[in-house]
């Protein structure tokens, strides 16, 4: 193989690596959920996005055939991360009744603040217009 | 055979991505909420998709690379049911 090639590739898993693990690292160490969100949703996909690109290269580089997979695999993950954090950071903000989080260590104390023009967020008035069967969890 | 610089950052990543999936894995465990450990799932299979990538290039293989798509599709599926039965209690309704 080409060493240009080769360090290209080897510079991108070194990237993919890194990101995965700064990602991770974030959900583990961050305060709150709402903090914790940013590291996977933004790093991770960074670092799965790195390593599918060196693994693109590499296949072709090595006379293997190319395939789609990757390609796939990078449009679904980019599709999809915003829509999952959206869901998480929504079905958070439900189960804690407008409080931003209930952890005390947190350092963020006050809840939402309201709407500029009066009212409430779109979110709360769609939950209280049509109360929901909530599941019979304890509440977190 | 692949050269030297190839296979040290194949082994920088491959640990480093096993550390990543150590670190989710305990934020699942830990929690402390039920959001909490929704996105640790998700953070979960997103990294055990790049180990499955790495792994790929590693032994110059691509027969895992479908289970990696699988995994994507069925992980995002997965957070939108867990956080759709904390928001309305139901997923199907």
């Amino acid at each position: 193989m080409n060493p240009a090639v080769e360090i290209v590739i080897a510079a991108l898993l070194v990237l993919g690596g890194a990101f995965s693990l700064v990602g991770s690292w974030g959900l583990a160490r961050l305060p709150s959920l709402m903090t914790r969100l940013h590291g996977p949703t933004k790093a991770t996909t960074l670092g799965v996005g790195a390593c599918l690109i060196a693994s693109m290269i590499y296949f072709p580089a090595s006379g293997q055939a190319w395939s789609a997979h990757e390609l796939l695999i990078t449009i679904f993950l980019l599709l999809t991360a915003p829509i999952s954090a959206n869901m998480i950071a929504k079905a958070h903000l439900h189960r804690q009744g407008h409080r931003i989080d209930a952890n005390p260590t947190d350092h963020i104390v006050s809840g939402l603040p309201a709407p500029p023009d009066g009212g409430d967020w779109a979110t709360f008035q769609g939950a209280a217009a049509e109360p929901a069967k909530l599941p019979n969890l304890p509440r977190d | 055979m692949t050269g030297s610089i190839l296979s040290w950052s194949l082994a920088f990543a491959l640990a480093c991505v096993s550390l990543a999936i150590l670190l989710s894995l305990f934020r699942l465990m830990r929690g402390p909420t039920s959001a909490d450990r929704i996105l640790a799932v998700d953070t979960l299979t997103i990294n055990v998709i790049a180990l499955i990538v790495v792994f790929g290039v590693a032994e110059a293989t691509t027969t895992y690379f479908e289970s990696a798509l699988l995994l994507a599709m069925v992980a995002f599926v997965a957070t939108v049911a867990y956080c759709k039965f904390l928001l309305r209690g139901d997923i199907v309704e």
